[in-house]
């Protein structure tokens, strides 16, 4: 698409020749389709690949989406599974077993409070979302799990999405000064760990400011936090 | 409706560990205040303040109405302020967190007798002006009260009544276009600072969201521009000695100096 094209919810889409040829439009996330009409759900610039239309907006609360890796924290505990906040409008559920080689016998314990790292893997209109702490394909961990030490902070849906999508040119600037370790959930919440709470302050606030900077700023940024 | 859930343990940890050595979880020095930014208009009586993430804006309007019974020469200051889900999820409206933070602003406010409500009276016993303070809170980063009462008392400064001319029994109000409207007569201006506790020595100032949800204590020292103490409000936690109450205050005194030129300044330049 040449120009770009910020829309509204209820704007009615323009398809084009694609519809007109009788192709299949798959329609992602802030698109809906309502009788012979397609529309805009939320505010965002309209992107298309081929004949997938999709609306990229920033925002600040999360909808869960199948498949997407989330930070939650564990509000509550019952018997199959604990309740996890995960910044949407309903809690997550997260099944005792959801982790890599827990077992009826042997499975973590958390207590409430705790940061998790988990991948949402129910995601619809009728159910609360759950999430899994492990790839339940092949059993492993791949990363996901409870996160211990370090902070965990909030930024918008559409920086943890650039951050996630290694678009997002501050994770490289701070990446060539300090090592840390991070965990993005795209539902706004960033845990990072570094060396010290000094080391660790320093990347959290340049992830947070490099929302609207560019990479060369990005990196003037980093070096004038470690100036500091 | 999402309860309010308090800060993950990750954070309250590593909030207290950094605090023990100096640091803040936003970089900021232990007694640096946020910026603050105060943008005035587009009409007179709203004042949007920014500290950061938090956001509050104050709209102050006027009407002509009967004075109460018992004060026929006074005006007549309303407070409205209220808490929705749009400043942060946990936000409800008719919490004791509401009250806590509308008492305290309209406290500062009324009982230091900032605007000077007899000068708000036309006919006495007829006619008075009401003076009606609103408060939206938009978005919710921490240390609401001193936004809050920041954003009320430059709205109150920044707004203009209409002009009225007084011949006999009659009161003539003149509309705005025929006659500049004249500002509120203000005494003083009362800001609140508000200080954070952590147990033992541990004291912050301008707490923001993370902060104020792990702290055992708050306090907030409510000064003027002519260092007179106008409200200390304690509301529970831990005991404080009168050292660390003296050390607020003398806190307090230096940033309520830079509250009132930041102030200042904006009203300046919106009137340019």
């Amino acid at each position: 698409m040449a120009d770009i094209k910020a829309v509204l919810p209820g704007d009615v889409m323009d398809t084009g020749a694609a519809a007109r040829d009788g192709a299949v439009l798959r329609l992602g996330p802030g698109l809906v389709q309502a009788d012979e009409r397609t529309s805009a759900a939320a505010a965002g610039v309209l992107h298309s690949d081929g004949d997938l239309w999709w609306v990229a907006g920033n925002r600040r609360r999360y909808v869960a989406a199948e498949g997407e890796p989330v930070v939650g924290v564990v509000v509550a505990r019952h018997g199959e599974g604990y309740r996890v906040d995960i910044g949407s409008a309903h809690d997550a559920l997260l099944p005792l077993l959801a982790f890599e080689g827990a077992t009826k016998r042997n499975k973590p314990s958390l207590a409430i409070g705790t940061v998790v790292y988990g991948r949402v893997v129910v995601a619809n209109s009728f159910m609360d979302p759950e999430i899994e702490c492990y790839n339940s394909h092949t059993g492993k961990s791949e990363g996901y799990g409870e996160l211990a030490g370090g902070f965990m902070f909030k930024c918008t849906l559409g920086l943890a999405r650039r951050l996630i999508g290694s678009t997002a040119p501050v994770l490289a600037a701070l990446g060539s000064e300090l090592p840390f370790e991070i965990a993005i959930g795209v539902n706004g919440r960033v845990w990072v760990h570094a060396e010290g709470p000094e080391k660790t302050v320093l990347a959290a606030n340049a992830i947070r400011n490099s929302e609207y900077l560019d990479a060369k700023q990005c990196r003037q940024m980093v070096k004038e936090l470690l100036a500091r | 409706m999402v309860a309010e859930i308090g800060p993950s343990n990750v954070e309250a940890a590593f909030l207290l560990e950094s605090l023990a050595k100096g640091i803040r979880v936003d970089g900021r020095g232990i007694y640096d205040y946020r910026r603050l930014k105060i943008s005035c208009g587009p009409t007179h009586g709203m004042v949007e303040v920014h500290l950061r993430q938090t956001r509050v804006l104050a709209r102050v309007s006027c009407e002509v109405t009967r004075p109460l019974p018992d004060r026929p020469t006074e005006g007549i200051v309303q407070f409205s302020a209220e808490l929705s889900s749009m400043a942060a999820p946990g936000l409800e409206s008719k919490t004791a967190q509401e009250v806590a933070i509308t008492r305290m602003v309209e406290r500062v406010i009324r009982q230091s007798r900032a605007v000077d409500t007899e000068a708000l009276c036309i006919l006495a016993g007829e006619k008075v002006w009401l003076v009606r303070l609103d408060i939206h809170f938009l978005d919710h980063g921490g240390n609401l009260i001193d936004a809050a009462s920041i954003a009320a008392i430059a709205a109150l400064k920044h707004f203009r009544r209409p002009d009225v001319t007084v011949d006999g029994e009659e009161a003539i109000i003149h509309d705005v276009r025929e006659r500049n409207p004249v500002p509120l007569s203000i005494h003083h201006t009362p800001i609140c600072v508000s200080f954070g506790f952590f147990g033992g020595e541990l004291i912050v100032l301008d707490t923001n969201l993370l902060e104020e949800q792990t702290q055992v204590s708050n306090f907030t020292v409510t000064l003027n521009a002519h260092r007179e103490l106008c409200a200390l409000n304690k509301a529970g936690g831990i005991p404080l000695n009168p050292k660390q109450i003296q050390r607020c205050i003398q806190i307090a005194l230096a940033k309520v100096d830079e509250i009132n030129e930041k102030i200042q300044e904006a009203l300046k330049a919106c009137a340019a």
